[in-house]
């Protein structure tokens, strides 16, 4: 019996693979979806995949929780704006905005706000000031979004978890660790010992481990927290680059202002033949790796975390996308395998959580380690 | 796509919020943890390096004690043996003073049979004188009355008394 579902599943999936490649997902082929529903359900609301997609998986001004009765169920978050051209500070909830029909605009203090749909060509999903003769202006923003929330979830569950776990052992170095402190210690050491001692010298892992420990578990907390799918969790903090650019700021600033003198000697006056640094060629080539390897940090980690949450945000789109085509019957069928997917598509997840953590922090590690060498005495 | 750029607000808000974790875990919360594991790890290191050299001393002592015995026991059998050599030294020593003592009491009685005999010589000697002398006495005696009965009966007499003369 299991066998036989086994199969109808997995052909249902290639048939679905086969049917829709993700076409609903590509700008220009949402149109094929709406003139697809259109013969048959004229009334029907289109779906707008990549809204459904972009809008889950983006930054937002709520924290949307659920829906009841049609009325959204969502956390608001303050908004925070700076006009420009000399335009003030503006502080109000996000549910004035938030809310706002098609067409309505928000006032707060002689300044009107909305924000533009996730189609929108012009500022989609972000806050924007409606100027007097009609222009959108975006305004200095630094909102508490959905990901800041987010961003304070990890870091308050980050000091929350591991500074007890210090206090105790500052109170009583020498007592039997309990379990809590066990784990503790177990996870600070799986960092300590698999990626950052083998890759900085002994000397200096005082110095920069503390970096390594936080980002690790910085970005291993965010990482899973994305993957609750509900409140306070579920933003998807490391799969937004605002996160992932500022923690490649912290490793360059790591790596550049801690090099030593043999770190920048490698860089400035490598050891090659004269002509290739008498004119700059090697030093810029050089200089230009140290802003490399950081943003290679930050596109990966980015990537891989967004790439997951769009492919389980697919798998869910794709149950409409059937259902649009194909009638409500097949998007029945389409959840049944979406489920399955996702659940594949989550454990996989967990799995990219811990590896994408571990790649940063090891690569972080190197390149902190390579500006801490000292030069090989012959 | 205003996907791929950074969002000035959230990057302020992470910077803040990632800074500060940064400094309280780096102030009060790693270096504990890492402190207390290793001031843990130099304590085992220490206690077992204690514990191989209790167990080394230990072993010295087990040597020791050993030797101590071994020292024993060659003390017992020299004693045994000295012993042994003062038993059959004692017991020689007996034999010969024993054997000295037999001498000196077979010497004394040779010393006193001598005597004896000596003494018994002299009785003889005595008798003898005494005999000659009743002898004397008696030839006195008849000299008076008869001459060549007198010559006779010496030579008798004397006759009689050859054996005892002689002996």
């Amino acid at each position: 019996m299991n066998h036989v579902f086994r199969h109808i599943a997995l052909l249902l999936v290639a048939a679905a693979m086969l049917l829709t490649p993700l076409r609903g997902l590509a700008q220009d082929s949402i149109p094929v979806a709406e003139e697809a529903q259109k013969p048959t359900e004229e009334k029907a609301e289109k779906f707008d995949a990549k809204s459904f997609i972009f809008g889950h998986t983006g930054d937002s001004y709520c924290f949307h929780i659920t829906e009841i009765k049609g009325e959204p169920v969502c956390v608001w978050l303050p908004v925070i704006v700076k006009c420009k051209d000399g335009g003030g500070w503006h502080c109000f909830s996000s549910k004035h905005v938030c809310e706002l029909k098609e067409g309505e605009t928000f006032t707060h203090n002689g300044a009107n706000f909305y924000i533009p749909p996730i189609s929108a060509e012009k500022y989609p999903g972000k806050l924007v000031e409606v100027k007097a003769d009609g222009s959108l202006s975006r305004p200095f923003d630094i909102s508490f979004t959905k990901n800041a929330f987010g961003i304070f979830v990890t870091c308050i569950f980050l000091v929350a978890f591991f500074l007890p776990a210090a206090r105790k052992y500052k109170k009583d170095p020498m007592a039997k660790p309990t379990k809590y402190q066990g784990l503790v210690e177990w996870l600070t050491y799986m960092v300590l010992d698999g990626i950052v001692r083998p890759n900085i010298r002994e000397a200096k892992v005082k110095k920069f481990a503390p970096y390594l420990l936080t980002v690790f578990f910085f970005i291993f907390f965010a990482n899973l927290f994305g993957l609750i799918p509900f409140f306070p969790f579920g933003a998807n903090v490391t799969g937004n680059l605002s996160i992932t650019v500022v923690l490649a700021l912290m490793t360059y600033f790591f790596v550049n202002l801690f090099g030593n003198r043999h770190y920048w000697k490698d860089i400035l006056w490598p050891d090659v033949p004269v002509f290739l640094k008498a004119f700059p060629l090697m030093p810029i080539i050089e200089l230009i790796s140290t802003i490399t390897k950081p943003f290679a940090l930050m596109v990966r980690l980015f990537a891989n975390i967004l790439a997951g949450h769009i492919v389980i945000m697919v798998l869910m789109a794709l149950i409409f996308i059937i259902g649009g085509m194909y009638g409500a019957g097949m998007g029945g069928v389409m959840s049944v395998v979406s489920i399955f997917m996702t659940i594949f598509m989550t454990a996989l997840e967990l799995l990219v959580a811990y590896i994408q953590a571990y790649v940063f922090t090891m690569l972080s590690s190197i390149f902190i380690g390579m500006a801490q060498e000292e030069p090989k005495h012959e | 796509m205003d996907l791929f750029l950074p969002e000035s607000g959230l990057v302020i808000w992470m910077l803040i919020a990632f800074v500060i974790v940064l400094l309280i875990l780096a102030k009060a919360g790693w270096p504990m943890i890492m402190g207390a594991v290793e001031k843990r790890n130099s304590h085992i290191a220490d206690s077992l390096l204690a514990a191989e050299e209790a167990n080394n001393a230990l072993a010295g002592i087990e040597q020791k004690r050993q030797e101590t015995m071994a020292a024993a026991q060659a003390e017992q059998i020299k004693i045994m043996k000295e012993s042994q050599d003062l038993k059959t030294q004692l017991i020689e020593e007996a034999k010969t003073q024993a054997r000295q003592e037999a001498e000196k009491i077979v010497a004394e009685a040779r010393l006193k049979i001598e005597k004896e005999q000596a003494e018994a010589m002299a009785n003889i000697k005595n008798e003898v004188i005494a005999l000659s002398v009743d002898i004397a006495e008696k030839l006195l005696q008849r000299e008076l009355s008869d001459k060549p009965s007198q010559d006779a009966y010496i030579e008798q007499l004397l006759k009689n008394n050859q054996p005892r003369i002689e002996a």
